[in-house]
């Protein structure tokens, strides 16, 4: 399988994915350690993979989005964006709306 | 020319911003992956434009990343980006 076909495979067959560096419980990253406290307040399960265990998949993702940076978050399928964009429509409520259009199931807040 | 200086100026003759600050948060990340000696590898951006009007957060950053491409490649380990079009309430 090649690299695109494996991440293809992750966020279709997850309704959240985080690629991130290091893991939800232990974040190697302050951006991507911002990304999943969100995701935890939010009450949303995702799937997180570190790009740090593979240099094949840190690239591969920049790739597959077209997106520079670590993390990138994808609902459904779909590239949402980085720790920036992910903060400011948590802040705008427009994270939680996502979700909630995209028929993920979160947690009662 | 500082890295800074450089991202600024990019930035203005890319997008002739009303509002642009950026700043070098280089000495907060000292001792983390992808600092380096001299500083010089995180930035922040606040940026306000006429050119992100109507566009999507996603468009917005890709117009900056493919701007800094180069930078992004280079030195610059992270990029802080808030890009808001005049009339976006300041969140």
């Amino acid at each position: 399988m090649s690299i695109e076909q494996f991440i293809e495979n992750e966020v279709k067959s997850n309704d959240v994915v985080l690629f991130m560096k290091g893991t939800p419980q232990f974040p190697q990253c302050g951006f991507s350690g911002q990304v999943v406290q969100i995701l935890d307040h939010v009450g949303v399960p995702f799937k997180g993979l570190n790009v740090l265990e593979s240099a094949e998949l840190r690239d591969g993702i920049k790739v597959y989005s077209n997106w520079p940076t670590i993390p990138q978050l994808y609902v459904k399928g779909e590239f949402v964006g980085g720790c920036d964009i992910v903060r400011e429509m948590f802040q705008a409520g427009e994270l939680q709306q996502l979700f909630t259009e995209k028929g993920v199931v979160v947690a009662a807040s | 020319m500082t890295m800074s200086d450089l991202i600024t100026k990019k930035l203005t003759e890319a997008f002739a911003p009303q509002s642009l600050v950026v700043t070098d948060e280089s000495h907060l990340h000292a001792g983390h992956a992808g600092h380096r000696p001299g500083g010089e590898s995180h930035f922040r951006v606040y940026i306000v434009s006429n050119a992100f009007t109507g566009k999507s957060r996603v468009e917005r950053h890709r117009m900056i990343n493919a701007l800094l491409a180069p930078e992004l490649e280079g030195s610059v380990h992270a990029l802080a980006v808030s890009a808001l079009a005049p009339g976006d309430a300041t969140t």
